[in-house]
C-alpha cells in the first residue's frame, strides 16, 4: 500500500514512541482508529449513540405500555413518582393516581392514591410483542407487580389522549434515529455519486456539478421541504411517507456529502500514488475504486456522521409543524406537536420531554462527527 | 497587484455572483411552479368552488372555456412561463382561501419577515465578531472555554425546540408571553415611531433564537481563521517593534481573518431565513411563516407559491448584498473558484 512509503508525522505520540514498527505497517483505518481513540468526548458520544440505537431495537421490550393504547381517563396525567424505599427498606413501589378537582380552579388533576399500591417488578409480563421483529414474548424489562389491569406505570406522565410519554418516547427513537440513517444513506449515494465525477472529470460536468450546489446550498430549505411533504398524498401509508420525506430530505442533503467527496477527489488527483497506479496501467475504475476510494473512506464517514442531525432536526421540525409523519406513526416531532403552544407547555410540560433527546441525540452525532473528521487523516499534521 | 487587474476581477466576480443569483431564483421559481402543479386539481377547481360558493352556477362548459382561457391545456412549459411573466409583473394570482390576491394576504408579513432575519443576521455579526476574536487572542481561557461550550450547544439545540424551552421559561418564571412581535396596543395601529420601538422591544427575542447557532458556528469559524493568522511571523515582527497587542490585533489579523468570516454571511442567511418559517410558528410571529404553513395545510397553492418564492427572492437578494460587502472589505477576491 502506498501509505506506508509516506514519511511519519511527528505527532503520533500515543504510538510512535512505543511501537514505532507498529506505525509503519498499520492500515490507515487503524491509523485513523488510534487518532480516534484519544478524542475523550467523541468516544463518550459514541457510546450515547449506541445506547440510543440499542434502546431504539429493544424499545417493546423497554416499554412499558403499547405506543397507541391510550385512554381518556388518563389525559394528560404528570409524571409517577417512584418510591425506593418502604418501612421494610428498599422497595421500589407507586401509587396509582386518582383523577380529582382543583377544588379553585376546577382543572383536572391527579393525586396519589395511598390505597393502591403497586409494587416495580423486573421481567414483568406485559402487552404481546415480538423481540427483535422475530421471537414473540410478552416480558418486559420492568413493569409493575402482577400486571394489574387497569393499572400502568407512567414513568413519563401521558398524553392528551392517555397514553404513556415514556414508551411512546422508545418507540419515536426507532423513527426518528432511523430516518437520519435512511436519509444519509440516500444523500451518500447522490453524493458521492456527483461529488466523484465533479472531481475526478473536472471541466464544463465540474462547473455544472458546482453550480448547481451553490444554487442548491443558497435556497432556504424548510420551506422547501414544508411544501414537498404537504404536497404528499394524504392517503399514503405510514411507510411510503416515511420513505417520501427521507427523500425529499435528500434531495437538498446531498451538497455537502458531495463538496468533500469532490474535494477528496481534486487533492488526491495529484497524489503520487495515483500518477504511480496510472503509468502502472491501472484502468480509471480501477484507480478510483481500489487506491482512491478506500483513502478517503474515512472522510466520507465523517461527513456523514454529521449530516444524521440534520436529517433528524429536519424530519423533527416537519412533524412538529403536522406535516411530516402523521399520527400512527411516533417520532419525537409528532410527540412535540402536543407541545406546540404555550399553554400546554406551561401546564403540562412533560409534554417537552421529547426534545430533550433530539438534543441529546444531534449533539453527540457532532461530537462524534468532529472526532471523525479530525482523526479521518491519519498522516496529516 | 496591478490596480486595473483588480477592477476586472471584481466586475467579473460580480457579474458571476449576478448570474448565479439569477440561476437560483429560476430554480426557485420552478421549484415554486411544481409546488403548485403537485396536488391534484387545478386553478379552475378553486376558482369555481369560489364562484359557487358565492351563489354562481357553473356548467361543464364555462368550466371548460375557463380552462382554456387560463390557458390550462397548454404544455407545462407554456403555463410555465405564463405564471412567471405574471410573477415577474407582480401578479401572484389568487387566493383560494382568503380571495383576495396573493400579495394582499401577504402584505406587511414579508416585511416582517425581512426585518426578523436581518435583526438576527446583525446580532450573530455583533455576538460572533467580538466572542471570536476574544476566543483566538486569549485561547485556552476560561472565557474561551466557556464560549466553547455554549458554542456546541447553540448549535445542537434546533432553533424551534429553543423557542420552545424559551416560551416555557419566560411564561412560567417571568410570566410574560415572549410571542408576537408587537403589544396588543400596536397591533393594528399604523406606522409610527412608537411603534418602530415597539417592534424593538420584541424582535430581540426571535433574533437570539433564530441567531444563537449561526453565532455559534462563526464564532468558531472566526476563532479558527484568527489563530492561524496570529501564528504568522508578521504578527511576531510588529510585536518585536513594539506595537501595542490590540492595536496590533485589530488592524491586521482580524481584517485578514474577516474575509472568510464575512462569505459564511451568504451561507448563514439561507439558514436563518430557513428557520424563521419554523420559529415564528411557535412564537406565533407575523411573518410569512405561519402564512406558509396555513396555505400548505389548507392546499392554497398560489399563495403557498408566492410565499416560496419571495423567500427564495430575499434570500438571493441578501447573498449579494453579502457579496458586495465581500468585495469592499477585500478587493482581492479570487476569480478563479468560489472557495
Amino acid at each position: 500500500m502506498s501509505s506506508v512509503s509516506e514519511p511519519l508525522p511527528p505527532d503520533i505520540p500515543a504510538v510512535a514512541a512505543a511501537a514505532d514498527d507498529r506505525v509503519v505497517v498499520a492500515t490507515p483505518l487503524q491509523l485513523t482508529w488510534w487518532r480516534f481513540r484519544k478524542h475523550k468526548l467523541a468516544i463518550a458520544s459514541a457510546v450515547v449513540l449506541i445506547l440510543f440505537y440499542l434502546g431504539a431495537a429493544l424499545a417493546p421490550f423497554l416499554a412499558v405500555a403499547e405506543p397507541t393504547s391510550g385512554e381518556a381517563q388518563r389525559s394528560l396525567m404528570p409524571p409517577m413518582t417512584i418510591h425506593w424505599f418502604d418501612v421494610s427498606g428498599f422497595n421500589p413501589h407507586v401509587y396509582g393516581m386518582k383523577g380529582a378537582r382543583d377544588p379553585k380552579t376546577f382543572k383536572r388533576v391527579f393525586v396519589e392514591d395511598p390505597d393502591t399500591r403497586y409494587e416495580l417488578k423486573l421481567f414483568a409480563p406485559g402487552f404481546d410483542y415480538k423481540l427483535f421483529w422475530l421471537i414473540p414474548t410478552n416480558i418486559h424489562l420492568f413493569g409493575l407487580e402482577g400486571e394489574p389491569a387497569d393499572e400502568h406505570l407512567f414513568l413519563l406522565g401521558t398524553d392528551v389522549q392517555g397514553r404513556d410519554v415514556f414508551s411512546r418516547l422508545l418507540f419515536a427513537t426507532q423513527i426518528s434515529m432511523s430516518i437520519g440513517l435512511v436519509g444519509v444513506t440516500l444523500s451518500l449515494v447522490l453524493g458521492v455519486a456527483l461529488g466523484g465525477i465533479s472531481g475526478y472529470f473536472g471541466g464544463l460536468i465540474d462547473t455544472v456539478i458546482q453550480r448547481t450546489i451553490e444554487i442548491l446550498r443558497s435556497i432556504p430549505t424548510i420551506p422547501l421541504w414544508m411544501a414537498l411533504t404537504a404536497a404528499l398524498p394524504r392517503d399514503w401509508s405510514v411507510l411510503q411517507i416515511y420513505f417520501a420525506i427521507t427523500i425529499i430530505l435528500s434531495i437538498f442533503g446531498w451538497t455537502e456529502l458531495a463538496r468533500v467527496v469532490r474535494g477528496r477527489f481534486l487533492a488526491l488527483r495529484e497524489e503520487d500514488f495515483v500518477t504511480a497506479a496510472l503509468l502502472s496501467g491501472a484502468s480509471r475504475p480501477r484507480i478510483i475504486l481500489r487506491h482512491m476510494v478506500p483513502s478517503f473512506t474515512s472522510h466520507i464517514i465523517a461527513a456523514s456522521t454529521l449530516a444524521i442531525p440534520e436529517m433528524i432536526i429536519a424530519e423533527t421540525a416537519l412533524s412538529f409543524l403536522g406535516l411530516g409523519l402523521q399520527p400512527p406513526a411516533v417520532s419525537y416531532g409528532v410527540m412535540l406537536q402536543a407541545a406546540q403552544n404555550v399553554q400546554t407547555v406551561a401546564t403540562t410540560p412533560w409534554l417537552m420531554v421529547p426534545a430533550l433527546p433530539v438534543i441529546v441525540i444531534v449533539l453527540a452525532f457532532n461530537f462524534l462527527g468532529d472526532g471523525l473528521r479530525d482523526a479521518a487523516d491519519p498522516y496529516s499534521r | 497587484m496591478q490596480r486595473r487587474g483588480d477592477v476586472f476581477s471584481v466586475l467579473s466576480y460580480l457579474i458571476r455572483r449576478l448570474l448565479l443569483a439569477a440561476g437560483t431564483l429560476v430554480v426557485v421559481s420552478v421549484i415554486a411552479f411544481t409546488i403548485i402543479q403537485l396536488p391534484p386539481g387545478d386553478y379552475v377547481d378553486g376558482y369555481v368552488g369560489i364562484l359557487e360558493s358565492m351563489g354562481d352556477v357553473i356548467t361543464e362548459e364555462r368550466e371548460e372555456a375557463l380552462r382554456l382561457q387560463y390557458g390550462l391545456y397548454d404544455p407545462l412549459i407554456v403555463q410555465y412561463l405564463g405564471w412567471a411573466r405574471d410573477v415577474l409583473a407582480g401578479d401572484f394570482g389568487l387566493s383560494l382561501e382568503y380571495r383576495i390576491p396573493v400579495t394582499e394576504v401577504i402584505g406587511d408579513r414579508m416585511w416582517m419577515t425581512v426585518a426578523v432575519a436581518l435583526a438576527s443576521v446583525l446580532l450573530v455579526w455583533l455576538m460572533a465578531l467580538p466572542i471570536g476574536i476574544y476566543s483566538a487572542v486569549r485561547q485556552y481561557s476560561v472565557g474561551d472555554y466557556a464560549f466553547t461550550f455554549i458554542g456546541f450547544l447553540g448549535l445542537a439545540i434546533p432553533n424551534f425546540l429553543l423557542a420552545l424551552v424559551l416560551m416555557y421559561f419566560s411564561f412560567r418564571y417571568l410570566g410574560a408571553n415572549v410571542g408576537g412581535l408587537f403589544s396588543n396596543e400596536y397591533l393594528d395601529a399604523p406606522w409610527s415611531l412608537e411603534k418602530f420601538w415597539d417592534l424593538l422591544g420584541h424582535i430581540w427575542i426571535p433574533a437570539i433564537v433564530l441567531g444563537t447557532s449561526g453565532t455559534a458556528a462563526l464564532i468558531r469559524i472566526m476563532r479558527a481563521n484568527l489563530l492561524d493568522e496570529l501564528r504568522k511571523p508578521y504578527v511576531v515582527a510588529a510585536k518585536a517593534r513594539g506595537m501595542s497587542e490590540w492595536g496590533l490585533i485589530l488592524k491586521y489579523p482580524v481584517r485578514v481573518a474577516l474575509n472568510p468570516f464575512a462569505s459564511t454571511i451568504g451561507y448563514i442567511l439561507p439558514y436563518i431565513v430557513s428557520g424563521s418559517i419554523i420559529v415564528s410558528v411557535v412564537l406565533s410571529l407575523p411573518t410569512v411563516g405561519p402564512l406558509l404553513l396555513r396555505a400548505l395545510i389548507a392546499q392554497d397553492l398560489y399563495l403557498s407559491g408566492a410565499i416560496i418564492m419571495l423567500i427564495g427572492y430575499m434570500t438571493v437578494v441578501g447573498t449579494f448584498i453579502s457579496d458586495l460587502i465581500l468585495v469592499w472589505l477585500d478587493p482581492r477576491i479570487r476569480v478563479a473558484d468560489g472557495q
